[in-house]
This record gives C-alpha cells, sequence and structure tokens, in this order.
C-alpha cells in the first residue's frame, strides 16, 4: 500500500512535468496565457505525509519545469513556497481537522474544494509572474498575467481532479 | 548544543524553505543578467536531447511550409547571384577564395518561447559545431537573436523578444542607428529607440540591423516601421516594429560567425587598457 502511494506519486511528478513542458507551455492563448498544471502534484500530495519531502520534491518539480522553459528559477520558487505555505491553506479552506481525516481531496465538498485549489493557484501564480517580469513598469502585465493564468490553472486543475477521482 | 539542535528540528521544515527558496530567487536574479546562468538552462544534455526528440516528431507537420520558404530564398538568391553574374564579366573565380567577413551555418530550432518576457530559443548545435557565445542568429526574414549559453551539442538564443535584449539597428534608407528593444506585448512587434528628432522616418521604412557590433553584420532585415511618436523630451523617436519574421513559428536558422571577432575585441580591450 505505502510502495504503491509512492509508486503513483513518483508517476505524477514526472508525467505532470511531460505534460507542461510540451503541450501546456505551448498553449498560449491569446499570446500570453499558459496554465500551469504541474502544481497539481503539490495540491494532491498526500495530507498527511512528510512536509520536508513535499518541499523538497516541489523545488525538483520547478526546477525541472524550469530547465525546459530557460527561466531561471521562478518555477522552483513559486513551488517551494506554496508547499510551504500549504498547510497553512489547508488548515483554512478545509478546518482544523484536516490532518485526522485521510480523505481524498475529491471527495471533499466543492465549494472547499474550489477554495483550497484556487488559494493554492493564485499565490503560485503571484510569486511566478512577480518574478519573472520583475519590473514595476510592466504592472499592468503582471496583473493580467496573474489573473487570467490563474483562471486558467485553476479550471484546468479542477477538471483534472474531477476527471481522474476514482468513484 | 541540544537546544540548538532542538531549535533545527523544530523548524526543520522553515529553514528548507528559505534555503530552497533563496536559492531558486538566486538563480532567477542570475538570469536577469545576460549571459550569467550556467547550469540551469535547456542547452544542458537531457533538456536538450528530449527536446530533439520532440522536435524530430513535431517538425514533420510543419515540412510543406518549411520546403516554401527554402524555395522562396533560393529563388531569391539565384537572382541576386544572377545580377552579380551581370556585374562581373569573368565570373568563373573559385568562390572558395572570396574573402568574407562571415561565415553562415545553419541549425533546428528545437524550443521556442515568444509569451514571457524574457523569452530565449534552444537550438541543436553546440560546442561541437563551433558554436560559440555572442554569435548571431538570423532566418531567412530577419534576425532573431544571440547565442548566450552552449553546450556541447545545444544551444540557448536570447530572442528579441526578451527585454534584455538589445540590438544595434539602423534605418535602411538614412542611415541613422538606434536601439532594438522589447516592450513585451506583442511577438510580433519590437520597438526602435534613440532615433535622432532629425531623422526622416516614413511609415514602411525598412529596419536593418547597424553593422555596429561584431556579432552582425551590416544589412540584415529586422522590419518595417508600423507607426512612430516622439518621446516625452522630444529629443528622439520611438518606433514600433512590425517583424518581417513571425517570431512564433521559427524552424530553421543560420547563424552566423564573424571571424575578425576575436580581433575586433582585442583590439577595442587593447585600447580600453591604454586608456
Amino acid at each position: 500500500m505505502l510502495n504503491n502511494l509512492i509508486f503513483v506519486n513518483i508517476t505524477r511528478f514526472f508525467l505532470l512535468i511531460l505534460v507542461q513542458v510540451f503541450i501546456l507551455n505551448h498553449i498560449n492563448l491569446f499570446g500570453y496565457v499558459n496554465p500551469y498544471l504541474y502544481i497539481l502534484f503539490i495540491i494532491i500530495y498526500p495530507f498527511t505525509a512528510n512536509k520536508s519531502l513535499l518541499i523538497f520534491s516541489s523545488f525538483l518539480l520547478g526546477l525541472f519545469v524550469d530547465v525546459f522553459s530557460d527561466s531561471g528559477g521562478i518555477h522552483a520558487a513559486a513551488s517551494v513556497f506554496i508547499a510551504f505555505i500549504r498547510p497553512v491553506i489547508l488548515k483554512y479552506s478545509f478546518g482544523i481537522s484536516y490532518e485526522y481525516n485521510t480523505i481524498k481531496i475529491s471527495s471533499k465538498d466543492y465549494l472547499k474544494q474550489m477554495i483550497y485549489v484556487g488559494s493554492m493557484v493564485f499565490l503560485h501564480h503571484f510569486i511566478l509572474f512577480a518574478l519573472e517580469i520583475f519590473n514595476i513598469n510592466h504592472f499592468l502585465l503582471f496583473l493580467n498575467s496573474v489573473l487570467f493564468s490563474s483562471i486558467f490553472s485553476i479550471v484546468i486543475i479542477l477538471c483534472t481532479i474531477t476527471l481522474f477521482s476514482k468513484k | 548544543m541540544q537546544q540548538i539542535l532542538y531549535f533545527f528540528i523544530r523548524n526543520k521544515n522553515f529553514l528548507l524553505f528559505i534555503l530552497l527558496f533563496s536559492f531558486s530567487v538566486f538563480l532567477t536574479i542570475q538570469t536577469h543578467s545576460y549571459h550569467k546562468n550556467k547550469f540551469i538552462n535547456s542547452s544542458n544534455y537531457i533538456s536538450g536531447s528530449i527536446y530533439s526528440i520532440k522536435s524530430s516528431i513535431t517538425s514533420y507537420f510543419s515540412l510543406k511550409k518549411e520546403n516554401t520558404i527554402l524555395l522562396e530564398e533560393n529563388t531569391r538568391i539565384r537572382k541576386k547571384l544572377e545580377s552579380y553574374k551581370n556585374k562581373i564579366t569573368n565570373y568563373n573565380i573559385d568562390t572558395a577564395f572570396i574573402y568574407s567577413k562571415y561565415y553562415f551555418s545553419y541549425a533546428k530550432v528545437i524550443n521556442n518561447s515568444f509569451s514571457k518576457t524574457k523569452n530565449k530559443l534552444t537550438i541543436n548545435k553546440g560546442i561541437n559545431d563551433s558554436l560559440k557565445i555572442d554569435m548571431g542568429v538570423v532566418t531567412s526574414k530577419g534576425i532573431v537573436g544571440i547565442i548566450d549559453n552552449i553546450s556541447k551539442k545545444y544551444a540557448t538564443v536570447q530572442s528579441i523578444l526578451n527585454t534584455n535584449s538589445q540590438i544595434n539597428a539602423k534605418l535602411k534608407n538614412s542611415k541613422h542607428f538606434g536601439s532594438l528593444i522589447w516592450n513585451t506585448v506583442d511577438p510580433n512587434i519590437v520597438q526602435l529607440i534613440d532615433i535622432p528628432r532629425l531623422a526622416p522616418v516614413k511609415i514602411g521604412d525598412t529596419i536593418t540591423t547597424g553593422g555596429k557590433s561584431t556579432i552582425f553584420p551590416e544589412g540584415i532585415l529586422i522590419g518595417e516601421v508600423k507607426d512612430f511618436t516622439l518621446t516625452q523630451d522630444k529629443n528622439s523617436k520611438y518606433l514600433n516594429i512590425k517583424l518581417f519574421n513571425d517570431m512564433t513559428n521559427l524552424e530553421h536558422i543560420h547563424i552566423i560567425t564573424n571571424l575578425d571577432a576575436n580581433e575586433i575585441i582585442n583590439l577595442e580591450k587593447e585600447t580600453r587598457d591604454v586608456k
């Protein structure tokens, strides 16, 4: 059971990187909007599992995406940040008792799920684009990118969760 | 001692986070300065070979279009050749002895980005094909960028669609020159700044490279003037340039080697050192 869980997570890790790098990085809706599905790994990482491991694997996840998209360390920084902040967001979207029930995210009710995914994605994109654009002159571009990419990512992530949840 | 140890164990997540986060920010800041980022870029072995596998599959879809582009270029070059033949009566010279400062080689784009603010391309040639950092990259239609990182078999190119990019360019008719930059809005429109106020500019004028650097020879096409305005201090003009190249759709590119680059750079360095 435990080995199976590790295997599933490792497969998911690499699968998400490949999908992100080869398909989603090239969508460019309206010229600049790309969804970032790879953070799904951090979002659905088992709630009770080791937190240090999550932070470290998020760093690797982001770094892999960075290597492929020539962006320095922006994905790594944003991923590490949401991996670290995840317990706080979990607590505030699912209530204090999330750690004791090992229910999967797909079976929680939709509103809570959306708040959780939404805040994770938004924080990630905020850090991501802040580091990428890094220039106060392009502030409007920054807001645009964060807003539209967040919406796009949230939709895709929620769809993926629903699609792959075992009923 | 135990206290310190406990402190580390208690805050291990936070410390790990701070460590990794600052490392990533460090990597990011490094990429903001021109070709300093040595290890995290797609010219490395793993991502390079994965990208070339991907490109060997996807390139089949655009074969037809690429063929037409190559044919068009052939026709253009053939026409040029004919006009030279007419000028030179004895045209049977051995082309190996025609001296040219520039040497052209070709490569294939295996990864291209244009939707970020600092866009890069990855190409399938590297040190083994005697490429070096700071060589110019063009297509048959116009300029693409400058090589900024290199590995044995791959290289990354800083695209002109990159806020760090600044390339010397001039108006083809009047020889006034300025710097080519990008304001991140549209991947087909770049900006030419520092053109003097007195320079005559008309919409539709051709912009070419200026030849004031060792990277690009003079007269490589860039684009045409879409519109222009005076800057706020009324001293220079700000031109929007529509690129001849479709930067969103690049496949075959040429790399320009300036055979005199070392000589020029050394000379300039010596002059600086004397001061």
